[in-house]
């Protein structure tokens, strides 16, 4: 049996690519409506298959991530209302998702939102018993402690702003 | 509905047989733990604390699904995530059994953390460089997750060692408990050294000293003795399992079990 050969592409692909790569873009994190996951880094790659077929990569953030099943689902009827059929959404776990990923229009967004963006790189190790100095989102103070290591979600940590008194999300460094 | 799988990654030319074997135990050991710890929901000591165990516990879940799904096409069976986690029988299950031991008081399951989180970081530091792709992938994630893990656990039992009379009454009665159980982290067979020879496993004996100095140094803060004796309970590997097991999968299993096949 032969292999059917590879399908030529096509003069339009790249406009299309463009479209899809635009659509997925798009979807906005289930948590944090502010945050494309694009800009999250949670969106790998957009590619058309052998078939023409249309095949979005995404990575979760944390392991036990709730929202990728949500994101997964996004990202296709995303893709769907674009023109797109059958499209297919493929998660990987490698290379790990870092907050390094996260593009500085997101972390912008994150602030305006009233979520602290992750402080420095995450490379390296982290101290035993180090503590990260967390600027308020509200009031831009440095004078903040950490409530609760674990916040709303795997990816936050609770903080209180000692200057404003105001309490607010920090995004972890992982 | 639009389809959504997970791309596999497999890729290693170890023995299927000995690397589900291998992946099942790093599942299993994930996937107790973070069901005992999902039982402190609605009854954790703190709200901040309820979230903490529940995230934790979360991680551990996540990093068990991708473990059991590689494990699945490793096997080549067909078995999905769901039927390696609720169809097996408590004689399948290959965790540690510091992992299914009821979670006690505060101070047990803080301490409990911690010991097996001193092991985790270094082991999934160490797994990062498995020939087998899906493995390093894994590990790369929750060695991140599990620095936070250990660091979470280290702050609350420095509090709870060097808290009030009561905090540390219960601190040293766990420690008491709980020492005899650490062993079995170190614990290798023939068939996990034929893997560390073939570059996918991680030897698990030569993670002790970094264990241990992790261990001194949190006990230190905490004004902690470190226990003498060296004897530890054995069998999680082959099976052999503490009466503890049975009930705890009889409440994980008992949804999946009574309507087999369901999907969502």
């Amino acid at each position: 049996m032969t292999t059917p050969a590879p399908r030529r592409p096509e003069p339009d692909d790249a406009m299309r690519l463009a479209r899809a790569r635009a659509a997925a873009a798009s979807v906005a994190d289930p948590e944090i409506p502010v945050l494309s996951i694009e800009d999250l880094g949670v969106l790998r790659e957009v590619r058309l298959d052998g078939d023409g077929r249309v095949e979005a990569v995404i990575t979760p953030t944390y392991s036990g991530c709730p929202a990728m099943s949500m994101i997964a689902v996004d990202v296709a009827l995303a893709l769907e209302k674009a023109g797109f059929a059958e499209p297919r959404v493929v998660t990987v776990l490698s290379p790990a998702w870092t907050t390094d990923w996260m593009t500085e229009r997101g972390r912008e967004a994150l602030r305006r939102y009233g979520i602290a963006p992750p402080v420095g790189l995450a490379g390296g190790r982290r101290a035993l018993f180090g503590e990260t100095e967390v600027a308020c989102p509200h009031c831009r103070s440095a004078e903040t402690e950490r409530i609760s290591e674990f916040g709303s979600t795997a990816c936050k940590a609770l903080y209180r702003c000692r200057s404003c008194r105001e309490p607010f999300d920090y995004f972890k460094c992982i | 509905m639009p389809r959504v799988r997970r791309r596999p990654e497999t890729g290693t030319d170890a023995m299927p047989s000995a690397l589900f074997d291998y992946t099942l135990r790093l599942a299993d050991d994930a996937l107790v733990l973070g069901h005992r710890l999902s039982e402190w929901t609605s009854r954790a000591p703190t709200l901040e604390e309820e979230m903490a165990l529940a995230n934790v516990a979360l991680d551990l879940i996540g990093q068990a699904r991708a473990l059991y799904a590689h494990a699945g096409e490793v096997e080549g069976r067909g078995r999905s995530e769901d039927d390696l986690a609720y169809f097996r029988e408590e004689g399948e299950f290959r965790n540690l059994l510091i992992a299914e031991l009821p979670n006690g008081d505060f101070a047990f399951t803080v301490l409990r953390q911690v010991l097996v989180s001193a092991f985790m970081l270094p082991f999934w530091e160490a797994l990062e460089r498995s020939r087998d792709p899906t493995l390093a992938a894994v590990a790369a994630k929750a060695a991140k997750e599990v620095a936070y893990h250990l660091r979470h656990g280290s702050e609350w039992l420095v509090r709870l060692g060097d808290g009030t009379a009561e905090s540390r009454r219960r601190t040293l009665a766990a420690l008491d408990e709980l020492w005899p159980w650490a062993g079995e982290l170190f614990e290798m067979d023939p068939a996990e050294r034929a893997l560390v020879e073939a570059g996918v496993a991680v030897d698990r004996e030569a993670l002790r000293p970094r264990w241990s100095a992790t261990i001194d140094a949190v006990f230190a803060e905490a004004g902690l003795p470190r226990p003498r004796g060296g004897w530890s309970q054995t069998g999680g590997r082959r099976g052999v399992h503490t009466e503890h097991l049975g009930p705890m999968l009889a409440v994980m299993q008992s949804l999946a079990r009574a309507h087999p096949g369901a999907t969502w």
